[in-house]
């Protein structure tokens, strides 16, 4: 399927698939994003669980929620999603990155709807979901407000969308650039572009203005000393994460 | 027939049992292999030792729900005298007293029998429905692939799980199979352990005294009776071991001196050979090491069982946290936030044990004024003393959920 009428950036496509096939290597280029997993799925499974009032100490809390993935990748957190229970249909606008999710999925012994497509697209086709999860994207594409324009129309009434992204300032800039493409060499060099960050403010404006409503912002904060991330409710300086609902 | 669980853990001794309801009561279905008939676990005179449970530990059976029916046959230890003394000698003029009024938490840990806490542990393994036991079996071969681990036992059974915990001992099978090395060395130093009966009461006093072959430990037991766990030279343990009760007595008595009045054994004698043996790695892919099978120390402190308990804390938490997360349980991930967890901390404790051990089994006259003074200065500040305490409590450090008696 040709991935049409789009606000994906051509050339940050074309970065991400050069990476594709590093996605599940514990050692390999996504080693930072498998670090910070742990902190990521933390959040998501607790927004989830509390929107939704679901029991989380039970096998398949999730079951019953249809949930999108944007910019699924390799299936870092569509696999966890779709262990807990959830209906998962994961999208990514890089092509290559379809095979290597399919394939671990299978071999995990998973059921995951992977489609080469955009949330614009999805929208258009009118498919709506109770989640969509929204990570780590909106600092990579093209218009960040018809990109949530199309993510509120994708939720159903009542639904929850997670977005994170990386503010934009002196410290974002040493730590997401400098840091971790130059010095630690966690991400390829190229992988962010400073300008494109967004600010707290600024992305809840954009939720607001696309009809959603923000219910929280928490930061996802590195520790250099414990080597680890841990979730902040004060520190957005860096990576952070929002959930907005959609009205009922 | 291929039967499946989440866990299958390989071992019946404490951490493994442990380990397996610590998981089962989360919801996760386990199996444990244990390489031993049911009768003999279940016999009270299989294994003679005696454990000093740390506050941690005891908070962490707490937890488990066990602690129930151990509470009224466990000896709550107050006080801990350190001394370092010579066989027919009086002890040295400095020593170390830690009390657990100094702490605010409580006895510093408590005494239980093995033939007190392997029934408890084995009843509430039979009451759990996502536990199943099979004993008298050996486990022969493991085959590990990208979605689980076939496990196939001395009958030729299968059995497939999607993650293998060791908790096989120092000697682990699961270990060497995941072509994980060992470390370790022999102490040439065996211990002694029996219980005696007392004319005296203990208080809840345990006592460590050093001497030149190895550290005589007399650690209170519920009554007028304390275990004695005893380390000599091998070649010492064994002719002290082939004398017959009374004169086995005689030998024993002049080490502690009459501060318990007399003294007679109560029940049978066991020895068991001293070594350190550690792990290379705690994970390999889908396999985990707990206990002896990931760290076997000199028990030098009483820190083996505790130890082990830590690890079952640990990787039960990394588990649970990472099963409601969504992640794959066996992960290299996940695995590898249990062994950072634990193998620097579990590693650090058995060298410094080691150390210990090197310090005061011995008589170099130097040596032993530099260790009585450095007693001497540890019993004089509060503070330092403090902290040995918590230590020794397992109070320290980042504590798993379970060992601070919260529920996962």
């Amino acid at each position: 399927m040709q991935a049409q009428q789009t606000t994906v950036d051509a050339n940050e496509v074309a970065k991400f698939e050069a990476m594709a096939a590093e996605w599940w290597d514990p050692n390999g280029k996504f080693k930072p994003l498998h670090m910070l997993n742990p902190c990521r799925l933390e959040y998501i499974t607790s927004q989830i669980a509390g929107e939704f009032g679901l029991d989380r100490s039970v096998a398949k809390p999730f079951e019953g929620l249809r949930l999108l993935d944007i910019g699924c990748g390799g299936g870092l957190l569509s696999e966890p999603m779709a262990r807990l229970g959830a209906t998962v249909v994961g999208a990514d606008a890089a092509e290559r990155n379809l095979p290597v999710a399919r394939i671990h999925a299978e071999q995990s012994g998973l059921e995951i709807d992977y489609r080469h497509t955009t949330a614009e697209a999805m929208a258009a086709a009118g498919e709506q979901f109770d989640v969509v999860l929204n990570m780590e994207v909106v600092e990579h594409v093209a218009d960040p407000q018809a990109y949530l324009d199309a993510c509120q129309q994708l939720l159903k009434p009542g639904g929850l969308m997670i977005c994170s992204t990386i503010n934009r300032n002196a410290k974002s800039f040493a730590m997401a650039i400098v840091g971790a493409e130059y010095v630690m060499r966690w991400l390829p060099k190229g992988t962010h572009e400073w300008n494109k960050f967004i600010t707290p403010d600024e992305l809840c404006a954009l939720i607001s203005k696309a009809g959603l409503t923000p219910v929280d912002r928490t930061g996802f904060v590195f520790n250099p000393i414990t080597w680890g991330w841990s979730l902040s409710s004060r520190d957005l300086s860096v990576n952070y994460v929002t959930a907005s609902t959609k009205p009922s | 027939m291929t039967q499946t669980s989440d866990i299958l853990i390989v071992g019946g001794g404490l951490a493994g049992p442990s380990l397996a309801l610590a998981l089962a009561q989360q919801g996760l279905t386990v199996t444990i292999i244990d390489a031993l008939p049911a009768e003999t676990r279940a016999d009270g005179g299989f294994d003679g030792r005696s454990y000093a449970l740390s506050l941690a530990s005891h908070r962490l059976l707490r937890a488990l729900g066990l602690w129930g029916d151990l509470a009224d046959k466990a000896q709550p230890m107050l006080e801990i005298k350190v001394t370092d003394g010579r066989a027919g000698e009086g002890p040295a003029p400095f020593w170390m007293h830690f009390d657990h009024a100094e702490i605010e938490e409580g006895p510093m840990g408590y005494m239980v029998e093995d033939r007190h806490l392997r029934p408890v542990l084995l009843a509430a393994m039979a009451a759990e429905p996502n536990i199943t036991q099979i004993s008298g079996r050996a486990a022969t071969d493991q085959a590990v692939d990208s979605t689980g681990v076939t496990v196939t036992l001395d009958n030729g059974d299968t059995l497939r799980t999607r993650l293998l915990v060791g908790a096989d001992g120092r000697r682990s099978g699961v270990q060497a199979r995941a072509g994980i090395k060992r470390s370790g060395w022999d102490y040439n130093q065996t211990a002694l352990v029996c219980a005696i009966e007392h004319e005296l009461a203990h208080n809840g006093i345990a006592h460590q005294f050093f001497m030149p072959p190895g550290p005589l430990a007399i650690l209170p037991l519920k009554g007028n009776v304390s275990s004695i766990v005893w380390s000599e030279r091998t070649d010492q343990a064994a002719a002290i071991n082939a004398l017959d009760d009374a004169s086995y007595i005689e030998v024993l008595r002049p080490r502690f001196g009459d501060f318990l009045g007399e003294i007679r054994l109560a029940g049978k004698r066991f020895t068991y050979p001293l070594n350190i043996t550690i792990a290379n790695s705690f994970v390999a892919e889908r396999v985990a090491l707990i206990g002896d099978a990931a760290h076997g120390v000199h028990p030098i402190a009483g820190q083996g069982l505790n130890a082990g308990l830590k690890d079952v804390g640990a990787l039960a938490e990394v588990l649970i946290d990472a099963q409601r997360r969504g992640e794959d349980i066996a992960s290299p991930f996940v695995l590898d936030r249990y062994q950072e967890w634990r193998r620097f901390d579990a590693t650090s404790m058995a060298l410094a044990m080691d150390a210990f051990n090197k310090l005061f089994s011995n008589d170099n006259p130097l040596l032993r004024i530099g260790r009585d003074l450095g007693m001497g200065v540890v019993n004089a500040l509060p503070r330092l003393r403090r902290t040995f305490i918590r230590e020794a409590a397992g109070l320290t450090g980042d504590v798993p959920r379970l060992l601070r008696g919260e529920r996962l």
